[in-house]
């Protein structure tokens, strides 16, 4: 057979001809992105399991990592690029920017082009067609209901005047639109993937897929002679620095190389760099890898087993922390308790499935190393590259990209030192961009449970006693582990006056993937438990199950199990006092449903939350800077990472409100460790209390030094004309830069060997109401409704505030009914769940702003609050709705079959 | 062979077949193909096996009445069978398109291609055994018809030879009146992989079932006809036949424990939406709301 004439396939893209000199079963994502220079197109798994490489083609939206690019010749093919050229586009991109229902911005492309299919069809479709339409494509930030609000209202959108930003003070409370907000809507906002030099060597992974071996590495000579394109192989000896990292500066045990042993399935033996199609072409059984498997310890329980080989020597027991919180004689109470209730229960690993894979790129420059990547954690990632390059802190430059979500999973780092090393021995721009089976088969979970409890109260219901004993499989490496262990019994209450209590939590060492930070740290784990006792302890003693908790809510005054006492912003009772008419009303409802009978049981759960905001018990400053330059605009320098939360837009409010000047008068410079100060990490629900304090701080420092320049009072007004400052209407020139900087560090004290202590300055509080079906033939979970009600302090953004509440809602419901981490078996989409567009119901959200003195303008953290009480809310409902207790967790259909009652 | 080829007619598609030295992947909506080469290059398992596109060869688009039967071209996508005007019968089908993947994979993936990957929990395949569908095979030693049942031999197995390519589905027309449903059973609202799958096709003569046709998919290696049941419900009203399901009608079913369900969470749950089903197919307004 003879082949045919070569010939360059050509492409019709947004309206331009593109002859593209790529194979024609290229995928059509990799062609619009490498050789077309559309990164708005965004990967997430290259399996059409995630739908954020959702394009156009010939007006039917398409997976473009499914599509060869022969299959797209001759058709017009319509991405995120070609978008605001429509006025449909247009309209669409205003509303998802109005409406907030774009976070990290990742999926919103794919959003954004399945969205447009259908709109292209029917422009004012309703929220079951919006559904359909969007099904195909996974969001992890949103929740989804601002999503299908937004194609709701995009008609409206075709004529409606663009939104008017808050004046000068009013930016505060104020429902602004994200200030970093276009670019994730016209695909011109670049991720680890997206902005690597076109020069750069690429670096692939060779990981273990074994959870416990040993290996030897031959010569690699010949592989590389084999390869032209192939530049170098890095193995553990040539590491320049310390071969290891980890969260916490005495604990960096996780090699970025192995040493001649792997500790889980996805640990890394050595890396690939060179061209790209060199490495794609390279199959693993052609290096010089030989492997003597062992028995992997894939329990905690088997870890804790008399004579089970210890993970590391530093750890003999493979116990890697213990956490404890004593207070009172528990045991004494609880036989002293009118009421006593008990279980045990066991959940997951849990994925954190960002749509971002983890991407980015280095570069060195002189004696300097320029890291970009996708990260929560600027600084702890200099210190990470810093100590394996051996190199002073100040050699080292972390630009952090746009980061496609987070949750936690990017606060470790993942490409940054092997990038760094990679880059500095070869002197060349070097990148990567895991895989979505790398990323799940190499990224820390959130820690699977196994939790056993009591709890007792007296005949008037007011809790007596609780013991915990929670033991949480941390994995093979520490990461975040002892974070972990240490906040789980300062939470283990949740948010009760409990007099006496005995709690403890081990991180216990598996040959399991690290389990690291994941939204709440452990304390999502501990509410499941705590919560179910609550409501079996209501019964008990005759009490509605909201009641029970309102006698029981942590007040202002109360002290808590650590021994701190809480003085203000403690809203718990508020929450379920505004709580109380929808339970009453959604109780009812249920009722009459079940009148009905048949094999549909409806019920209505509660549960109740409270999270530390910041470290526990440790130092966790930011510090924020605004400037003005002569005749310039303020200019923001933020050090704190936006995951797609908001904290870009919300500490802008803050510092903005605090200097006097508009919002959208300032200059943004965001992350950049050259350029800005340290804003500690994203997490903990940290950054609007701890770096919006400071932005507060800093907006005020540079206001007071334009008054004394001014030599105005404290009521003056700052306005900005033509460039000019004016400070009440007069003009003020500048020949000197002025500058305000703010530092915060939220006052707390260690917690001690009976975990008593000052573990956080403040905490936020929530309750959620779930609603819901029971199909008990099925054991399948119809969820018609959430309530939530957070004490937020004080919301400096509501829609932000919304959004974080759905988003971490719709994480909720994943863990409670359909996430589950299998090493080995779930390392994708499709085999690992996560809810779809059909999976959230209607929230409903209620804030309740009781300020936190400390906060700026009141403010606390929303973060994880809003994830916390979810799952235990639906199985409170579950439990109402059948009897079913859920003990194993996610509560998969056969799983709620067998727990429903006989 | 090239290491690509897009034939647009069938004689050439076969002609490269049978010539190629070694066995191409046949790549029709590349909702299967690309997320296998995902998988296995994540690990290292590069694929280096030519590819043969059939999406362009002109004989295989759309469907078309044959007389006796319905012809569905090895082209045709799910989206265009949610689309198309077809019969009451093939309202299960239809109701397999809505719910297979999400609309990005219904636009471009075919029904045949679900059917030669031949997943134990492939969408189209209860619907079809309920329709006693045939698969047509050409390669060029001429054209072959094979009930699906024959067709499809086990997990990821098929009948398919080296030199063939699947070309259409045949699907012989139901008597007028005929009343078919899908249930589709799984974790989550969009994009998921089936738990269970149940499928019937139900004709009726002078207010009594003439003949049924039930299947239930993602419990056996290869989905099955419940032949025990179709026979007792033969001559019964349609509001009598759930009443007639009992368990040992699924006795036939062999049912695994794996990452979405156990095995008798698995045998339980067929049974439940049989049984709604057949109720739901007893109703008067049955069309399947698409």
């Amino acid at each position: 057979m003879n082949a045919p004439p070569p010939r360059l396939p050509k492409l019709t893209v947004n309206g331009c001809d593109h002859a593209v000199a790529a194979p024609p079963d290229a995928r059509l994502s990799t062609v619009l992105r490498d050789r077309l220079g559309l990164t708005g197109t965004k990967l997430g798994c290259d399996a059409g399991d995630c739908g954020a490489c959702t394009v156009l083609v010939d007006g039917a939206q398409a997976c473009a990592c499914l599509v060869p690019l022969a299959q797209a010749e001759g058709v017009a093919v319509l991405t995120v690029e070609g978008l605001a050229a429509l006025p449909m586009g247009m309209a669409l991109q205003s509303a998802f920017q109005a409406l907030g229902a774009a976070q990290c911005g990742y999926c919103t492309p794919g959003m954004l082009m399945a969205a447009m299919a259908l709109l292209q069809a029917v422009p004012r479709p309703d929220e079951a067609q919006v559904m359909a339409a969007l099904g195909g494509v996974l969001c992890r930030c949103t929740g989804y209901r601002k999503i299908i609000e937004a194609v709701m209202a995009a008609h409206r959108f075709l004529e409606a005047p663009a939104a008017v930003p808050p004046a000068a003070g009013a930016a505060v409370g104020s429902r602004m639109a994200r200030a970093d907000g276009w670019p994730k809507l016209d695909g011109t906002e670049r991720y680890g993937a997206d902005s690597a030099p076109a020069d750069a060597l690429w670096l692939r992974p060779i990981r273990s897929p074994h959870a416990r071996a040993r290996f030897t590495l031959g010569d690699m000579a010949p592989l590389v002679a084999r390869h032209p394109g192939l530049h170098r192989v890095l193995t553990a000896a040539d590491v320049p620095g310390r071969n290891g990292y980890g969260i916490y500066p005495d604990i960096k045990d996780q090699p970025v190389f192995a040493e001649g042993l792997v500790r889980y399935r996805g640990d890394m033996v050595c890396a690939l760099v060179g061209e790209r199609e060199a490495l794609d072409a390279i199959r693993t059984d052609e290096l010089p890898l030989t492997w003597e498997v062992l028995p992997p310890l894939a329990d905690p329980l088997a870890a804790l087993a008399e004579g089970a080989p210890p993970l590391h020597q530093r750890w003999l027991d493979n116990v890697l922390t213990t956490g404890r919180v004593v207070q009172g004689d528990a045991a004494a109470a609880l036989a002293a308790s009118a009421h006593v209730a008990e279980g045990a229960w066991q959940t997951s690993f849990v994925e954190h499935a960002y749509i971002e894979p983890e991407a980015g790129w280095a570069q060195r420059i002189g004696d300097r190393i320029e890291v970009h990547a996708s990260t929560q954690a600027p600084y702890m990632d200099l210190e990470e590259v810093a100590g394996v390059l051996g190199l002073p802190h100040e050699s080292v430059r972390i630009v952090p990209t746009a980061c496609g979500g987070g949750f936690g999973g990017k606060l470790d780092v993942a490409v940054q030192p092997m990038l760094a090393i990679a880059a500095w021995l070869l002197r060349r721009p070097v990148r990567a961009t895991w895989s979505r089976a790398e990323s799940m088969a190499s990224s820390t979970k959130r820690h699977p449970a196994r939790i056993t409890a009591r709890a007792g109260c007296d005949a008037e219901g007011r809790l007596t006693a609780l013991e915990f004993e929670g033991i949480y499989d941390t994995g093979a490496y520490a990461s975040w582990g002892p974070t972990v262990a240490g906040r789980v019994p300062a939470h283990s209450t949740g948010p009760y006056r409990v007099p006496h209590v005995r709690s403890r939590a081990r991180a216990v060492l598996t040959n399991h993937p690290p389990s690291g930070a994941f939204r709440g740290f452990g304390v999502p784990q501990a509410a499941i438990a705590q919560e179910a006792l609550w409501d079996r302890l209501a019964d008990a003693a005759g009490i509605d199950r909201l009641e029970f908790r309102h006698i029981n809510a942590l007040r202002a005054g109360d002290s808590t199990a650590t021994g701190q006492v809480i003085t203000h912003s403690a809203g718990l009772a508020a929450c379920l006092e505004a709580l109380r008419p929808r339970w009453t009303a959604l109780r009812a409802e249920a009722a009459t449903a079940n009148a009905g009978g048949g094999p549909l049981r409806h019920g209505v759960g509660i549960a109740c939350m409270w999270y530390g905001i910041g470290n526990t018990g440790m130092s966790n400053p930011s510090t924020m800077r605004v400037t003005l330059e002569p005749g310039g605009r303020p200019t923001f320098h933020n050090g704190a990472v936006d995951i797609g939360q908001g904290s870009t837009t919300v500490l802008l409010q803050i510092a903005a409100d605090a200097l006097g000047l508009p919002a959208n008068a300032f200059a943004l410079v965001l992350g950049d460790t050259d350029l800005t100060a340290d804003a500690g990490k994203t997490s903990a629900s940290r950054q609007t209390f701890v770096s919006g304090r400071a932005a507060m701080e800093a907006g005020l420092a540079l206001r007071d030094a334009i008054l004394l320049r001014a030599n105005a009072g404290p009521e003056a007004r700052l306005a900005l004309a033509d460039g000019v400052l004016m400070v009440d209407g007069r003009p003020l020139h500048l020949d000197t830069p002025l500058e305000g900087t703010g530092r915060f560090d939220p006052p707390t004290t260690p917690l001690d060997a009976n975990g008593q202590g000052v573990p956080y300055a403040t905490y936020g509080f929530a309750a959620q109401i779930a609603a819901l079906a029971v199909d008990t033939e099925l054991g399948i979970v119809h969820l018609q409704r959430i309530v939530a009600a957070h004490d937020v302090g004080r919301a400096i953004n509501p829609l932000l505030v919304e959004g974080q509440i759905e988003g971490g809602i719709a994480q909720g419901i994943g863990l409670a009914l359909m996430e589950e981490y299998l090493p080995g078996r779930t390392e994708n989409l499709h085999d690992y769940l996560i809810p779809t567009i059909g999976d959230v119901p209607v929230i409903e959200t209620i804030l309740i702003e009781d300020p936190e003195p400390l906060g700026p303008y009141g403010a606390k953290g929303i973060g994880e609050p809003a994830l916390v009480p979810t799952a235990p809310a639906i199985f409170s409902a579950i439990r109402d709705a059948t009897g079913a207790e859920i003990t194993r967790v996610p509560a998969l259909p056969h799983r709620i079959l067998e727990a429903l009652p006989r | 062979m090239a290491a690509y080829r897009r034939p647009e007619s069938l004689a050439e598609a076969l002609a490269l077949l049978a010539e190629a030295p070694a066995p191409p992947l046949l790549l029709a909506g590349g909702t299967d193909l690309y997320p296998a080469r995902a998988a296995a290059e994540a690990w290292g398992r590069m694929e280096s096996r030519p590819v043969l596109d059939l999406s362009a060869i002109r004989e295989t688009a759309g469907m078309s009445d044959a007389g006796d039967h319905t012809r569905i071209g090895a082209r045709v996508t799910w989206a265009a069978l949610r689309e198309a005007p077809l019969p009451p019968w093939f309202d299960a089908l239809r109701s397999a398109a809505t719910r297979v993947g999400g609309a990005q994979v219904q636009n471009r993936a075919t029904l045949v291609g679900n059917l030669c990957n031949a997943s134990p929990a492939a969408d189209g395949v209860p619907p079809l055994l309920a329709l006693d569908a045939a698969i047509e095979l050409a390669s060029r030693r001429g054209t072959r018809r094979l009930p699906l049942g024959e067709f499809l031999a086990g997990n990821r197995r098929t009948a398919l030879a080296p030199d063939e390519i699947a070309t259409a589905v045949l699907v012989p027309h139901a008597a007028p009146g005929a009343r078919a449903g899908f249930e589709k059973l799984g974790a989550r609202s969009y994009l998921v992989i089936s738990i269970v799958m149940a499928a019937a096709v139900i004709e009726l003569a002078e207010g009594r079932i003439a003949r049924a046709r039930i299947s239930v998919g993602a419990c056996s290696p290869v989905a099955l006809r419940l032949a025990g049941l179709e026979t007792e419900l033969r001559g019964m009203t349609v509001a009598e036949a759930p009443a007639v399901l009992r368990a040992d009608h699924l006795a036939a079913l062999s049912p695994i424990d794996d990452v979405r369900a156990t095995a008798s969470y698995r045998r339980q749950a067929a049974q439940v939406l049989l049984r709604r089903l057949l109720t739901r197919l007893a109703a008067p307004a049955i069309r399947e709301a698409a």
